[in-house]
């Protein structure tokens, strides 16, 4: 289909994107890369009055290191996230992601920011972020201001984003050297919506979990933490039956929201099985037995 | 509410056009309807077939995805374009051999996608070249043929 009539204004400068905003409050819509708002105007979806296109603000791309901190700006497409030696060296959970993230074509206009700002339950990288502890910088026109990845999401593309606010940039802290990182997700053709998915990140000690991180996505309406799981999982060794704890404990923490991909029974047993994969995973890479 | 025009400037197949057009029309409408090249085809219209993939600025994209606005100043490749410059002629000499398409709907995107692939010279087995082109959806060859031809273009020229 065609889109619905609409009004564009291509934004100069983050401050003229900042003005429009707030002329235009929910009847605008930023125009990142637009891989998941122009379906859905393809589609009627949704009808919004105005796009305000920030894709020409260089301001807001790039990235770089500030001390132990990787700072990714929110218009930083993903094929140049994928190809970051700061993002190899740095944040290997965002690289092992990024190949699941869409195809070729889409991951060349698609950012990172877009991503994490529409909030998309089966995302990849909203899921990466909050197993990172990231911070998001959003910005409107009386200022700057910094929110926790863990109070960001607030449900099925739902933010803590404010109307007249822009996300800017990404704050993510490097992984720690001793720390490992797992990313796993199910989908049924390469780079499709995920039907799955488990970011883990944290500490292993031979076949000891110490501090592990578990975020679910593609399950519930937002990235969600395992917070049971992970409390049946820490300060324990990896074996039969940590695992038959961990994925009980994760009852509790999943409700997965049935769709086409399948019932909300199959998910959170999908769920289980990843996260199994994920800790033999995290033990090997931490140089462990399995 | 009416319909908003802008004017347009952009490099197409090397040629350079200047139109206006209504500010929703995407890319590969613009580039099908405004000037004439119906190699660019449209399946989905919402990101999911790859028949609508062009080159933007050097990098294949969704047409479908992209306004035709937000192409003002780039230059703009499509199947025309890369064929007149013969990037890839030797890979369509190989969809040919290979029997890499049927009705040839999905044909010109695959091609994009694949001229990609050919262009970051590194060596790929089946699997990656699998990956690399599951953006595209074909319906009539159920892939293997398309993937004999761009495995053996990829290894002949690696080979030089």
């Amino acid at each position: 289909m065609k889109a619905p009539k609409f009004s564009y204004t291509r934004a100069n400068s983050v401050d003229h994107a900042l003005e429009l905003l707030d002329k235009h409050g929910e009847d605008a819509r930023i125009l990142a890369g637009g891989q998941s708002l122009m379906p859905t105007l393809n589609m009627r979806l949704s009808q919004p009055e105005i796009l305000i296109d920030i894709n020409r603000l260089d301001d807001l791309k790039g990235i770089r290191m500030d001390g132990d901190t990787v700072c990714i700006g929110a218009l930083t497409r993903h094929v140049e996230v994928m190809n970051s030696d700061i993002v190899a060296e740095h944040l290997p959970l965002i690289a092992e992601a990024m190949p699941h993230v869409a195809h070729v074509a889409v991951r060349n206009r698609g950012t990172i920011g877009g991503s994490v700002a529409l909030a998309d339950p089966a995302a990849e990288m909203p899921a990466c972020i909050l197993a990172l502890g990231a911070t998001l910088v959003v910005q409107s026109s009386s200022g700057k201001r910094e929110i926790p990845a863990e109070e960001f999401f607030h449900g099925l593309y739902e933010t803590a984003r404010a109307e007249n606010e822009l996300l800017v940039e990404l704050r993510i802290p490097s992984q720690k050297k001793e720390n490992v990182s797992v990313f796993l997700e199910l989908a049924r053709r390469h780079g499709d919506f995920a039907i799955v998915g488990i970011a883990a990140y944290g500490r292993v000690l031979g076949d000891t979990i110490e501090d592990m991180r578990l975020v679910y996505f593609a399950s519930e309406d937002k990235p969600t933490i395992g917070e049971n799981a992970i409390a049946a999982l820490n300060g324990n060794s990896w074996s039969e039956d940590t695992k038959e704890a961990v994925t009980a404990a994760l009852e509790n923490d999943l409700e997965p929201m049935a769709n086409l991909h399948g019932s909300s029974a199959m998910k959170l047993h999908l769920q289980k099985v990843l996260t199994g994969r994920a800790m033999d995973a995290a033990i090997a890479r931490a140089g462990g037995a399995t | 509410m009416s319909e908003e025009m802008v004017t347009v400037n952009m490099t197409v197949n090397g040629e350079q056009v200047t139109k206006t057009i209504p500010v929703r029309t995407h890319l590969v409408d613009f580039i099908r309807t405004e000037l004439g090249f119906t190699g660019s085809h449209l399946g989905c219209e919402h990101g999911i077939c790859g028949a609508c993939s062009v080159r933007v600025d050097g990098d294949v994209v969704r047409g479908c995805l992209m306004l035709a606005a937000q192409a003002d100043g780039c230059e703009v490749l499509t199947i025309e374009g890369i064929t007149d410059t013969g990037e890839i002629a030797d890979l369509q000499d190989k969809f040919v051999e290979r029997n890499a398409l049927q009705c040839g709907f999905c044909t010109p995107g695959m091609l994009m996608t694949a001229a990609e692939l050919l262009a970051q010279k590194s060596e790929m087995n089946r699997q990656d070249i699998r990956e690399f082109m599951s953006g595209n959806y074909c319906r009539c060859t159920g892939y293997h043929a398309i993937v004999d031809a761009i495995e053996s273009i990829n290894n002949e020229r690696l080979k030089g």
